[in-house]
């Protein structure tokens, strides 16, 4: 469990950890067909369902020990949520979830206490998800006394340990969360998921609300605790800078399904989703002389889970939907030409190349108004 | 950019000819715990027609200032000292009444969340409306005319069923549009938008960005870009000022800051980031700590708890005893001396950065 010295400023690529093989092992974690709908009621004088947010939709995903996972998307595209059902916070609708080869999607409190001590969570925000009212000791070693566990020297002896494996004063045990600032909070929430030496953990946006220096410094901290205890991660993000440095394979998700999955490399050099194009498109890029991108500007926002457009769900934003879009839910699969595990749901796919091709694709008729009368001005 | 360049020549020029301009700001605020020194000393120019962009971690003064420019800070707990010029015109010490005629008018403000910057019990027309009426003096017809040719011009789809509706009925990405329309409708020689797109989603952010800047071009308005985000910054802003602790440490056009940093700031601030256009493998070097409280900010140089260069520097003690001063101009407040900040940056950053 020690940990090496001097975190902020350990240098040198991760070759081990990028050239792990997914596929060398069973799946740790196997969801399929995940669907989680949230009934909506309504009407008088009875009051009976009238519909339901269709949060997550028929998600089908596999987590590999050791490797880390990344999920990315726009809000309300159901991240958030897949993540909550891994951790069983939450009851699937249908579909099924499978922890080693064991069946969980229904499975009562009793049958998973054993497997939550495995299965750890990490959320976004430090300043809600620790209790004011308890002392830093108390936080960390709640899992333990949850689960009756006493490591060898006591609790509080695997407290400290765990407080200096995640960069804090062990001597800090008895400070209260309100002492600490963002950054260390976030280290508290990490040692408290690492408590009971998971298998997996799920990380729920663990840097957005922190500030660009101390993201830097959790997501180290990540990797180097995944590096070390070889724990698989489920990373929920919107950035996709971070989501590509800290994530092996990559889960693109748009309105409760899947819509790209693949490997780090092809995803982001060769995708074949429109969606996964606008979003790549979409990244601001602080390299001034970076080479020159498609750039696609998406017209409008999201549209609501409630009514889902039938078909493709991203048709309405789409600058390639026919009509076979809005009939036909495309299946995901392997494209022709896509790499192993490389997974697209597009009747259309772009071509595997994030390099400007043709002209720009701009949706957004009121930005296309103005660019016209300022080139026109020129 | 051309301020940059110009006031190297001629050396601070209390109330030049520059559009904005900003000298020596400071303001305090009394807490219980004692006084915060949330902008100290802070000089900047800004020319017609031209972005200014302004980045720094939470706690950096960057909000402070620029509320302090609009007048929006609380009169009986904030002391705003130093020289603020708006076009020939002194505003530090001006009345309310006179910010009143200002505010909406010369200059206007975009804030960061939408939802609450926006009442809820007006309609998104009669927002963008109010201050038309009164400003120009139009009558409630015009300026509904005015609020849908606005609604128009920043993309909402059929604003003359739109105008009428609430807030809460727009999606985020339209409200921040609306607001964006509200900003615009007096044609506003300044606009200051303050993390504009930080609560937004990346597709989102890239229309409105991209939208921000054509409005830009058509409307001919300075605007001070607030953000976090270096990447932002990068291709919407011409100069770029990095603030740290209340002060800013770096400034430059926006290619020079961004390429050949200075500061040892703004050398962490690049190192934490990931890009995409990095090797996959390429590590992140963060800058150890956190940001100091500005309660009691650290002597000297604010950055040198968290600097990891305090020793090469000539003279020890000089970062924690000698504040450093920013040049006018391109420069940095850093006592390492330029060749120092090149070499360092060309061996140890430029490689990490990949």
């Amino acid at each position: 469990m020690t940990m090496s010295e001097n975190k902020s400023n350990t240098a040198g690529p991760d070759t081990a950890q990028a050239q792990r093989e997914p596929d060398v092992s069973e799946p740790l974690l196997s969801v399929k067909g995940l669907t989680k709908h949230f009934p909506i009621y309504g009407g008088f004088p009875f009051k009976r369902q009238v519909g339901a947010v269709q949060a997550v939709d028929d998600v089908t995903l596999d987590v590999y020990p050791g490797e880390s996972l990344g999920l990315v998307g726009e809000s309300g595209c159901g991240k958030s949520t897949t993540g909550r059902l891994l951790t069983r916070l939450m009851e699937p609708t249908s579909g099924t979830i499978t922890y080693n080869g064991q069946d969980i999607s229904h499975a009562n409190r009793r049958k998973l206490a054993p497997i939550r001590s495995e299965i750890q969570m990490i959320f976004q925000d430090p300043y809600a998800s620790l209790n004011p009212r308890q002392t830093v000791g108390t936080i960390i070693s709640g899992p333990m006394e949850v689960n009756g566990i006493n490591p060898p020297g006591g609790r509080e002896a695997r407290v400290r340990e765990l407080l200096e494996t995640v960069g804090l004063n062990p001597e800090h045990y008895n400070r209260f969360p309100h002492e600490f600032s963002g950054g260390q909070r976030q280290r508290i929430g990490v040692a408290r998921a690492l408590a009971l030496n998971p298998k997996i953990i799920i990380a729920d946006e663990p840097v957005s609300a922190l500030d660009v220096s101390i993201q830097a410094q959790v997501i180290n901290l990540l990797q180097e605790l995944q590096r070390e205890l070889d724990i698989a991660f489920v990373f929920i993000a919107h950035d996709l800078a971070i989501v590509r440095h800290f994530s092996q394979r990559i889960a693109v998700m748009y309105l409760g399904k899947v819509v790209e999955v693949a490997d780090r490399d092809s995803l982001y050099n060769a995708p074949r989703h429109p969606y996964t194009h606008a979003l790549l498109s979409a990244v601001p890029n602080a390299d001034l002389d970076a080479d020159k991108t498609e750039r696609i500007r998406l017209f409008g926002d999201v549209p609501s889970p409630i009514m889902p457009p039938s078909g493709c769900r991203f048709r309405t934003r789409c600058w390639k939907a026919q009509d076979k879009c809005a009939t036909e839910e495309p299946p995901l699969v392997q494209l022709s030409g896509a790499r192993e595990g490389h997974l697209t749901a597009c009747h259309f796919p772009e071509a595997p190349t994030t390099e400007k091709t043709g002209p720009d694709v701009v949706l957004d008729p009121a930005l296309v108004a103005l660019e016209e009368k300022n080139t026109d001005k020129k | 950019m051309t301020t940059l360049t110009k006031t190297e020549d001629s050396p601070a020029p209390s109330s030049s000819g520059a559009f904005l301009s900003v000298r020596d700001l400071r303001v305090q605020f009394s807490t219980e715990d004692g006084i915060v020194k949330a902008v100290d000393g802070l000089s900047f120019d800004l020319e017609r027609g031209q972005t200014l962009g302004i980045v720094g971690e939470s706690g950096s003064g960057k909000s402070v200032t620029n509320l302090s420019i609009l007048g929006l800070h609380n009169r009986r707990s904030t002391q705003v000292s130093g020289e603020i010029v708006l076009d020939g015109q002194e505003i530090t010490g001006a009345s309310d009444k006179q910010l009143q005629t200002l505010r909406g008018n010369k200059m206007a403000m975009i804030f960061q969340d939408a939802l609450t910057a926006l009442s809820p019990y007006y309609t998104v027309g009669r927002q963008i409306a109010e201050p038309y009426i009164k400003h120009t003096g139009a009558s409630k017809k015009e300026a509904r005319a005015r609020a849908i040719e606005m609604l128009g011009k920043v993309g909402i789809p059929d604003p003359k069923n739109r105008v009428d509706d609430f807030p809460h009925q727009f999606s985020g990405g339209m409200r921040q549009r609306a607001m964006i329309a509200m900003s615009l409708v007096c044609n506003p020689e300044l606009l200051i938008a303050d993390e504009p797109t930080t609560a937004l989603d990346v597709t989102v952010q890239a229309q409105i960005l991209d939208l921000l800047k054509d409005l830009q071009q058509e409307f001919g308005s300075a605007i001070i870009l607030i953000t976090h985000d270096l990447g932002v910054v990068a291709n919407t802003v011409d100069d770029l000022l990095v603030m740290y602790a209340g002060r800013a440490v770096e400034r430059g056009t926006v290619r020079e800051v961004l390429k050949t940093p200075e500061h040892p700031y703004t050398w962490g601030l690049l190192g934490s980031m990931p890009r995409l256009s990095q090797d996959v493998g390429s590590e992140l070097t963060p800058i150890p700590g956190s940001p100091p409280s500005l309660l009691n900010p650290p002597s000297g140089c604010a950055f040198n708890p968290r600097c990891s260069f305090v020793d090469i520097v000539d003279g020890s003690g000089r970062c924690v005893n000698e504040r450093p001063l920013l040049p006018e101009g391109r420069g940095s407040a850093c006592h390492l001396t330029g060749e120092q900040k090149q070499q360092v940056f060309i061996e140890t950053i430029q490689p990490r950065l990949g």
